[in-house]
């Protein structure tokens, strides 16, 4: 397979295109069994993919499956169906291209089971489900080759891991399967090719021409940015500005909450009506149909997003990028910046801006780390178990199976290589009997052992509600959005449940950049009215709150270190002066703690530069010892880079406070009873199928769910301590939202090189902190000292301290 | 033990941290909505799935305050039970260590709005219990005569929220004036009536007072939402 088919090269030839180098050599490296490609955005890398596909089914090609191309985004699903066409339908190839997603109807996915297209395009999560039927090896012995688009971004997550899984299931089923990869550019592509490879075998990686370096700055406006928040208002003057200056530009924003108040404000100051969208995943389907396709009719000047832009769809003449916030991980925004080279070996335009005062320091350092091509990359540990767990009981649904088997069969997954065989027999046990503490209940006893040695669903109707569980994204509790009307009236999207919870009726807030008024809850929907012109309150989607990443942190510690800041604006420069010469300001191999009074309680700021998961974290560490050194703690608040501790005592020696192992050891202890850790069981027990996603039938609300999986947490906890859930969920503390490594990182980094600073008012680095939304309070003995206080000046007051008991 | 001694209707009582009423004169001991089988009733709805370990927990305070406090007499205050027959679907450990609890007293299950009927397990089962000077039962009765024996009540499971130095605090709590004495709930997965709700504030007198039970027992006029008390208690939010 070394040429292009001579239909497609005349197709090539009349439209006067000639095909890019690495497109060519994905054609001729066809037969190989694994291979990566690594391309910058705009470089025809889902073409490359499919080139073999297209050449091997240009002739009369036989009925069946052929190629499976797999991505993130059902969107791009469909988005690639249409791109090939085209090519396909021109060249008169007779090949038959459809997708299959969540949207996909009952008719179609049936008959796609039983007569499959040559060319499936899906999800991770439809293709777990199709791997779950009795009847998988039938709609997959012929498969020859599978497509994973977007596989950087895949590989990242669990969504990643059970793609692996079902990829080792195709493997046995179509044993002359061969697998690529396409990725945007990526820190270590050695990585992700060990992740798509059938383990232990070699994976070839093929890195396309990177593309002129792209052109990027900070975007400096007369106005300073604020002390502290995300919205960044302060620059939509300058953002219309480039917005007149450009053909279209994307602007990025790190949470949907920003993005809705930033496109408000646009609007607002959007005298010459200049056509601009929003895109974010918490809109309904039908909006973002909307915006993508004026997008790609060219009729949008700009585009407000999140992250559900940051993949591969392709949006036309973009020619700027603007990230409103800092970037918090580089590979982020270098592959945000890619979005705007709609031209191949055009360099890419994009514009940072700093939503903060610390921000400038974070997107100055983040400008510097593009530059230098130095990407950020977190290794992930081995594969999740919960995620195991899933694929024993979807194994299971397509039909008996043999342990031994399936353990061979998980081992050929690169992120599962290592799994012991007791690791597997765990997950198989808990699959089977729902673990010791469970084993009195039969909803969590799934699998039976035949008396031939094979495992099947104990009971065969299981399969359903496993199926409906399927897939390791989590939702969390969205409700939709719908006009009030007497028939059910328009859907806007989707606001996270405990954000409507605190609505009442009369209450506005901003979706889609308009502002609605809540009305009431109907049957699991909200219904609101639209209310023009009054002042929202803002619609928190809560979305993912990304943490700096630790090579960006130890970027910002060096430049914190240098003399003077002259590539800082003058505002920001100034500010890290003061800080200077009031404190001082922090470094890389040390940790800086301030402490001094305010607002009448002891405040404790502790720069850690871990990252705001690890920082609150330690923030909840941090309190609980002081709690037991009778320092009285109130609460906190984190940020990326400190955390701010107040309480009714003063700390004098902070020391005793890192030690690591204690802090260890307190992890240990404070699993028990914390929300975070609480919110990471509830994923992983969703996902091993301990708890339901949604039940036949009836939807159970998300504060009910909540509390189920809580209250089994802290029983599991009580009564079995090893139950396997609970052993992922503190594998899983170790990352995301606890991130306990990065602490631990922390400490060994800095040792005993600490430096505690006492004085006696707010710092200039610290200010920003009581600015901070998200407080935590901290309950115990502070609580119980105020009681008292108050008690006894009660009965002062009254004159009662006089008086006998 | 850590407890607050007070005077009602003429009877001197104990307010007990967890939420418990002991009467030492008559060696009494009093818990209100206990509320077991919450689990097992939640089950069949498809909701909570759980297991009906928090029977245990609740069964554990109240050894633990028998123990304490050497009651010869324990009178379960209503809703005792999530839902009638869900006694029957204890599990047997819970079953025995209720059956333990009983050896050697006296127990009375008083009726509730959750728990009508009688139940399996041993013990007197009344509506009401007269005990002058106090009269037991699980809903207050806002027309009784004041004048009349002092009632003691649960059901509502109040709690109190006052905010110190900024910073607010919910607690559960017992509400007491001259008349009525309400108790916490005693059961491990209750939420509770905050005592600014107009059903309380027209319930209790206004010179009522509540007692938040914690590691801190604290006696304080009833919060209500009233700027002009004392313990400024919290405005919604």
């Amino acid at each position: 397979m070394t040429s292009l088919p001579s239909s497609l090269q005349r197709w090539f030839d009349s439209r006067g295109w000639q095909l890019h180098p690495h497109q060519t050599e994905m054609l001729s490296r066809a037969d190989e069994p694994s291979l990566l490609l690594i391309a910058p955005t705009g470089g025809g890398k889902t073409l490359a993919g499919f080139l073999p596909t297209l050449a091997e089914l240009s002739e009369a090609p036989e009925p069946g499956l052929h190629t499976l191309y797999v991505s993130p985004l059902k969107a791009l699903a469909a988005d690639i169906k249409r791109n090939l066409r085209t090519p396909v339908d021109e060249a008169g190839l007779a090949i038959r291209i459809e997708d299959r997603t969540g949207d996909t109807s009952a008719t179609q996915r049936k008959r796609q089971r039983a007569d499959p297209p040559h060319i499936l395009l899906t999800t991770p999560e439809s293709l777990a489900l199709l791997v779950s039927y009795e009847d998988a090896a039938r709609t997959f012995a012929g498969l020859r080759r599978v497509v994973v688009d977007e596989i950087h971004a895949l590989a990242e997550s669990k969504r990643g891991d059970q793609l692996m899984l079902a990829l080792a299931r195709l493997q046995t089923l179509a044993p002359g399967l061969r697998r690529v990869g396409l990725s945007a550019t990526v820190d270590d592509p050695g990585v992700i090719a060990r992740l798509l490879a059938k383990s232990p075998d070699p994976c070839a990686i093929l890195q396309a021409d990177p593309g002129p370096e792209p052109d990027i700055e900070m975007l400096f406006t007369d106005e300073a940015p604020p002390w502290s928040g995300g919205g960044a208002a302060y620059a939509v003057p300058a953002v219309l500005d480039q917005i007149r200056r450009h053909k279209t530009t994307l602007i990025f924003h790190n949470t949907r909450a920003q993005a809705e108040i930033f496109f408000r404000n646009l609007w607002l100051a959007n005298e010459d009506t200049l056509p601009i969208g929003i895109h974010h995943g918490s809109l309904h389907r039908v909006q973002r149909e909307k915006v993508e396709a004026a997008m790609v009719a060219g009729e949008l000047r700009a585009v407000v997003c999140t992250g559900s832009l940051d993949l591969g769809i392709d949006w036309g003449d973009v020619d700027l990028v603007i990230q409103v916030g800092a970037p918090k991980n580089v590979k982020r925004l270098v592959q945000r910046i890619g979005r705007a080279n709609h031209r191949y070996n055009a360099p890419s335009k994009a514009l940072l801006i700093p939503a903060n005062r610390f921000e400038v320091v974070e997107c100055l350092a983040a400008l510097e780390a593009v530059k230098d091509h130095d990407l950020d990359g977190d290794p992930r540990g081995p594969g999740p178990r919960d995620v195991l767990c899933q694929h024993i009981l979807i194994a299971a649904c397509s039909g008996p199976f043999d342990a031994d088997a399936l353990y061979a069969e998980i081992k050929s997954v690169g992120a599962f290589a290592d799994l012991s065989r007791a690791g597997f027999d765990g997950c198989l046990d808990y699959c089977a009997t729902g673990g010791y503490a469970l084993r009195a209940y039969d909803q969590w006893k799934r699998l039976v052992q035949r008396p031939d040695g094979l495992w099947q669903l104990r009971d065969p109707r299981s399969a359903q509600r496993i199926r409906q569980n399927i897939g390791t994204i989590q939702d969390s509790d969205l409700l939709k959005v719908r006009l009030h009307r007497s028939r059910g009236g328009k859907p806007l999207g989707e606001i996270e449940e405990s954000f409507a919870a605190t609505l009442s009726a009369g209450d506005t807030f901003l979706i889609g950049g308009e502002v609605v008024r809540y009305e009431g809850l109907r049957e699991m929907t909200v219904e609101v009215t639209r209310q023009a012109g009054r002042k929202p309150k803002v619609a928190v989607f809560g979305g993912t709150k990304f943490a700096t990443s630790t090579q960006l942190s130890q970027r910002i510690l060096r430049m914190l270190q240098q003399g003077d800041w002259p590539e800082l604006p003058k505002h920001t420069a100034d500010w890290l002066h003061l800080q200077r010469s009031v404190s001082r300001l922090p470094e890389p191999d040390r940790l800086l703690i301030e402490s001094f009074p305010h607002d009448g309680r002891a405040q404790l700021a502790v720069y850690g530069f871990s990252g705001r998961n690890a920082q609150q974290t330690l923030g909840l560490l941090l309190t609980k010892r002081m709690e037991e050194m009778g320092l009285a703690p109130m609460g906190f608040v984190a940020t990326d880079y400190a955390t701010l501790i107040w309480g009714l005592d003063a700390v004098t020696d902070v020391a005793p406070l890192f030690d690591l192992n204690a802090l260890e050891a307190d992890l240990e202890t404070w699993l028990a009873g914390n929300a975070v850790m609480k919110r990471t069981f509830r994923a992983s027990a969703t996902i091993a199928g301990l708890i339901e996603r949604n039940l036949p039938g009836q939807r159970k609300s998300g504060r009910q769910a909540t509390m189920s999986s809580d209250i089994l947490y802290d029983t599991l906890l009580k009564y079995d301590p090893d139950h396997l859930l609970l052993q992922v969920t503190r594998q899983e503390a170790m990352r995301g939202l606890v991130d306990f490594s990065r602490i631990r990182e922390m400490c060994q980094r800095v040792e005993d090189r600490i430096d505690h600073v006492s004085l006696d008012r707010v710092t200039p680095l610290a200010a920003p902190l009581f600015l901070e939304p998200g407080r935590v309070p901290v309950r115990g003995s502070a609580d119980e000292r105020l009681l008292k206080e108050e008690l006894s000046q009660l009965i002062s007051h009254a004159g009662l301290d006089h008086l006998p008991g | 033990m850590n407890s607050l001694d007070f005077t009602f209707s003429g009877a001197q009582l104990v307010a007990l941290p967890s939420g418990g009423l002991f009467w030492p004169e008559r060696s009494v001991l009093i818990v209100s909505d206990l509320h077991l089988g919450k689990a097992a009733r939640l089950l069949p709805f498809g909701g909570a799935q759980l297991p009906p370990y928090e029977a245990r927990e609740t069964l554990v305070r109240l050894s633990d305050d028998i123990e304490a406090t050497g009651a010869r007499h324990v009178i379960c205050l209503g809703d005792s039970f999530d839902a009638p027959g869900v006694d029957m679907e204890l599990p047997e450990p819970d079953r025995l260590h209720i059956a333990a609890l009983q050896a050697g007293r006296d127990w009375t299950w008083i009726e509730g709005n959750h728990d009508p009927g009688p139940v399996s397990l041993g013990g007197t089962h009344v509506t009401e219990l007269d005990l002058a000077p106090l009269v037991l039962r699980h809903i207050a009765q806002p027309e009784a005569k004041p004048q009349a024996q002092g009632e003691v009540s649960g059901h509502y499971h109040p709690k109190a929220r006052i905010v110190l130095r900024g910073r607010s605090l919910t607690r559960r709590c017992f509400l007491l004036d001259s008349a009525r004495l309400i108790l916490p709930a005693y059961g491990t997965f209750t939420g509770g009536l905050r005592s600014d709700s107009t059903i309380l504030c027209d319930l209790m007198a206004p010179e009522a007072y509540a007692i938040l039970i914690g590691p801190t027992l604290a006696r304080i006029p009833m919060p209500r939402g009233d700027v002009t008390s004392p313990l400024r208690p919290a405005t919604a939010r």
